[in-house]
């Protein structure tokens, strides 16, 4: 399934804010638990994570610190803040209000 | 099965980084993130049994275009397209000045603004009423220099044994320049003060800049690009100390301001000690500010020298055409020696940073046709000039001001007749580029030594007048 650049750019934050929820993670794990959450759906190009990463960082939606992981390599880990988390359930409203939307105007549809 | 010991994987990784840094919106620190999901993406890919070249094309296409990538790190960082002026210890910058730098440059501006400030105990004021010491000015440069000099010992890591040699020119600059019994009377009544004096206190500082330059280079003079970069550098600070001078007088008028304000009168302050401690220090902090963002700004002195050599040719060509079509001779004066002079430097400038900021491998272009034109047109300049003042040198006399005007000018005259002739070999592809670079940067000592012959030889020789 193709997504439209709109759309995955609008689902970016929340998706990347609700992983971070899950506890603190890096580039390339966020990346891995979208595919794995979207079923293999949602395929962003990897790279184009990074500047929404440093872009929350810059609103102060997470905080990233560097860490040296198990593995020896220096790793950038993103936390989510408070005001990440508030942002997230202003998010949430939003996209189950465009959920609830859609699925009534297609159950309707569905109806006829 | 690990990729770190993969020798060819390990070098095209290297190849992407590299590519990577070169991009703009892309910081350091960012390449290092994008490497990191590169590795654990390699990692993954051939854990699932891809070869690693496999592997490494999977993982960049993954990363998606650089283009692409760049662009919307450009778009989040857009402040990075601006090059920062001020080094913040911002975490995710790269570390361009050390802590111990700062430390050191602060303490030699303090210490050069405190120099200024010794002659005071014996008895030499700087006061608001009165003129200012000759002393100062012959001295002026000896108060900063030194210390610059000190900064780059330290900043270089020269060995002490190669830096006493260095205190060498400026123990002798110290001496030449108070030595010599002058009537003291003040620099401008005329009557009284001496010309040999005021020529020891314009050329003192060229010769020293010399020595200062011998620190630059870690005392390698000949060795690879050092020169040509101290010239990079002297341009960059005149530009930068220009800017922090124009800072230092907005911030005196406000120190003026504020304290006239109420009713206090801040002159004993401003005079004395703002001006002068500052313009010492600000040589310091100026410097420091050029070597570390040597690599970051883009120069400015090559830019100013685009943007003046046309204006300069047109200048000079106006002129001849001018002087052609009137007949009007020379109206030859006090100061049209010295005039010529100035204009013969500028030129000498012009070419010397456009030089600096040339690619000697590239093929001749249009601006280099504007170079030799303008160098061209300066030498006829001058020579019509040199003409008119030689026909009536007789008439003049030898003063010291003239003997040390006319051998600037046929120093800077042989400069830029051996320039023209090195870029008319250049334009007609005869010769290669450097070699007018070499020319110019071997020449940089003639200056600092005709300085170093008015400061020593001129006084005695003219009988201090």
């Amino acid at each position: 399934m193709d997504f439209g650049k709109d759309l995955v750019a609008a689902s970016a934050t929340p998706l990347v804010l609700a992983i971070l929820v899950e506890g603190d993670s890096y580039g390339y794990a966020i990346i891995k638990r979208v595919t794995e959450l979207s079923g293999g759906h949602l395929q962003w190009t990897d790279g184009m994570l990074y500047p929404v990463l440093h872009r929350l960082e810059r609103q102060g939606l997470v905080s990233a610190r560097w860490r040296d992981s198990d593995n020896g390599r220096r790793r950038k880990y993103y936390r989510i803040t408070k005001e990440g988390r508030e942002e997230l359930a202003a998010q949430r409203q939003q996209w189950q209000a465009v959920n609830d939307t859609l699925r009534g105007i297609w159950m309707e549809a569905c109806a006829v | 099965m690990t990729t770190s010991s993969d020798q060819p994987l390990e070098e095209q990784i290297a190849q992407w980084r590299a590519y990577l840094h070169r991009r703009k919106g892309i910081h350091g620190r960012d390449v290092e993130e994008l490497e990191g999901h590169l590795r654990d993406q390699l990692t993954a890919l051939t854990d699932a049994g891809l070869t690693s070249d496999e592997a490494f094309l999977v993982a960049v296409k993954r990363l998606g275009s650089l283009d692409a990538l760049s662009r919307e790190f450009a778009r989040e960082h857009s402040e990075r397209l601006w090059k920062q002026l001020v080094m913040t210890p911002d975490a995710d910058a790269i570390p361009t000045t050390s802590r111990a730098e700062i430390i050191v440059v602060m303490t030699l501006a303090i210490a050069a603004a405190v120099a200024v400030k010794v002659p005071e105990l014996f008895g030499l004021t700087l006061s608001p009423r009165e003129e200012v010491p000759p002393f100062y000015f012959r001295n002026a440069t000896l108060f900063v220099f030194p210390l610059l000099a000190i900064y780059f010992v330290w900043k270089r890591g020269l060995d002490v044994a190669k830096a006493v040699w260095l205190a060498l020119p400026f123990v002798a600059g110290a001496v030449f320049a108070n030595a010599y019994p002058w009537q003291n009377g003040g620099v401008d009544n005329a009557p009284n003060g001496s010309d040999t004096q005021v020529l020891t206190i314009l050329h003192l500082p060229i010769a020293l800049w010399l020595a200062v330059g011998f620190a630059y280079v870690r005392g390698r003079w000949f060795e690879d690009g050092g020169r040509m970069n101290f010239v990079r550098f002297s341009g960059e600070l005149a530009i930068y100390y220009v800017l922090i001078a124009l800072g230092g007088g907005v911030f005196t008028g406000f120190t003026v301001m504020m304290f006239s304000a109420i009713d206090m009168n801040p002159e004993w302050f401003v005079g004395p000690w703002l001006i002068p401690c500052g313009a010492a220090g600000a040589v310091l902090i100026g410097s420091w500010l050029v070597e570390a963002k040597q690599s970051v700004i883009e120069n400015m002195a090559p830019v100013l020298t685009k943007l003046f050599t046309p204006l300069f040719t047109i200048l000079l060509l106006a002129f001849l055409a001018t002087m052609v079509w009137t007949g009007n001779p020379i109206n030859v004066k006090r100061e049209v020696l010295i005039g010529f002079d100035l204009l013969l430097a500028v030129v000498v400038g012009l070419v010397l940073y456009a030089a600096s900021s040339r690619d000697p491998q590239a093929p001749p272009d249009f601006f280099d046709g504007l170079q030799l034109l303008l160098v061209t047109s300066a030498l006829v300049v001058d020579g019509v000039a040199l003409w008119a003042i030689a026909a009536r040198i007789t008439e003049f006399g030898f003063t010291p001001n003239r003997v040390a005007a006319l051998g600037e000018n046929i120093i800077l005259l042989v400069n830029l007749a051996v320039t023209a002739w090195f870029y008319a070999n250049f334009i007609r592809q005869r010769g290669p580029f450097a070699a007018l670079e070499r020319w110019q940067i071997s020449y940089l000592p003639v200056y600092a030594i005709w300085a170093a012959l008015v400061v020593i030889v001129f006084p005695p020789l003219f009988g201090y007048r």
